[in-house]
């Protein structure tokens, strides 16, 4: 996909360019940015490894199997048809918790083996079930619960208060995801009376 | 909007505050752990570096050619009956495919418009509270093997939706 779009950026870019006249201002365009890449991964590198580093103490004191298993009730609400001991419960949790402590390396892989999980639950093997689209949904509603990227963007374009979006992000996301529960839900609702 | 904006100082102190204090509290040799997990993080900006220059490029190239002002200004008259400023359009769209070359574009409006402002703050709501739908999608379904994904597609974007609203809405609230 991003093999397209990239490449289409670029020609789409030079063509427009070319026939408006820009075509100078495009080769500054090109080394500007690729520099100022380079100066702003200095300063992601600064953020990002230190909250890495910090998340890598919570997984040790253990903070993030707490946090997954706190989490338990929502799943057996969100999830009912998974059966209790299901080896489902548990990739689906660690990849919510992931996802909300912004670990994205650590919640793709859980998220894949629950997808995996659940197909083993799936009676219709090339649908998806109403698990997996429960699922997909609340993960593409957004769980971050601090986005640490954005602010180290913030920092480095001059912003005052770099973190001050962190309160409203937390509102924007909290929306959507309950947004995504109420459709997940209606639609699961709806899923098991026509079953019936 | 008070305590928005206290959560918004605090939530990154006592969070910091709580963990390294678990962590102690645990016995856990956390500045070894700490040290540990920073050497990854360097290996992910590390990682990226690549891609963010490939996409900086990318957009770079686009905004000084014109077209994506050119773009916006197509469904300008739409928008601003939608109360939904042009110069997101871009980043709307292409944040539903990929996350990073939605980064380019973000880091395109912080440089034209400036973080802090109006469209700077809906941009850096936006980012933080919606996801890349086709992305994410197609590499969760296809480790299952689901060829159909029913209702999916509609949920992510009615929820996508609601996350854009709620980071206009909140930007304009600040």
């Amino acid at each position: 996909m991003l093999n397209y779009l990239w490449g289409f950026m670029i020609l789409i870019g030079i063509v427009y360019a070319a026939f408006t006249g820009h075509l100078p201002e495009v080769t500054n365009a090109a080394l500007t940015s690729a520099k100022e890449a380079v100066a702003l991964c200095i300063t992601m590198t600064g953020i990002m490894s230190f909250w890495v580093g910090l998340m890598k103490i919570a997984e040790t004191a253990g903070l993030l199997t707490s946090a997954a298993k706190a989490l338990h009730p929502l799943i057996r609400f969100l999830f009912p048809h998974i059966p209790k001991e299901h080896r489902a419960n548990e990739y689906i949790s660690t990849n919510m918790i992931a996802n909300i402590f912004g670990l994205g390396w650590a919640a793709t892989p859980a998220g894949l083996k629950a997808m995996e999980a659940l197909q083993d639950l799936n009676p219709k093997k090339h649908l998806a079930s109403t698990e997996m689209c429960t699922f997909l949904i609340i993960n593409i509603s957004s769980l971050q619960l601090i986005p640490v990227n954005i602010i180290a963007y913030r920092s480095q374009y001059g912003s005052t208060d770099p973190a001050g979006i962190v309160g409203p992000a937390i509102l924007a996301t909290l929306f959507s995801t309950i947004c995504g529960i109420l459709f997940a839900k209606f639609m699961a609702v709806r899923t098991d009376k026509r079953g019936k | 909007m008070k305590f928005v904006l206290f959560l918004s100082e605090a939530i990154i102190p006592l969070l910091i505050f709580y963990i390294i204090a678990t962590g102690i509290s645990k016995k856990q040799d956390i500045y070894d752990n700490f040290v540990k997990g920073a050497a990854d993080g360097f290996r992910t900006v590390l990682g990226i570096m690549p891609t963010l220059i490939g996409l900086m490029v990318a957009v770079g190239i686009l905004r000084a050619s014109g077209f994506l002002t050119f773009f916006s200004s197509l469904t300008a008259s739409l928008m601003s009956y939608l109360h939904f400023p042009e110069e997101l359009i871009p980043l709307t769209i292409i944040k539903m495919v990929s996350s990073s070359a939605a980064t380019g574009l973000l880091l395109d409006l912080y440089k034209e418009h400036g973080p802090d402002s109006t469209l700077g703050t809906m941009a850096s709501l936006m980012m933080s509270s919606t996801e890349t739908i086709f992305y994410t999608m197609s590499i969760y379904f296809m480790a299952a093997k689901v060829s159909k994904s029913r209702y999916t597609l509609a949920g992510a974007l009615f929820c996508s939706l609601m996350g854009i609203i709620a980071s206009v809405v909140l930007a304009g609230c600040l």
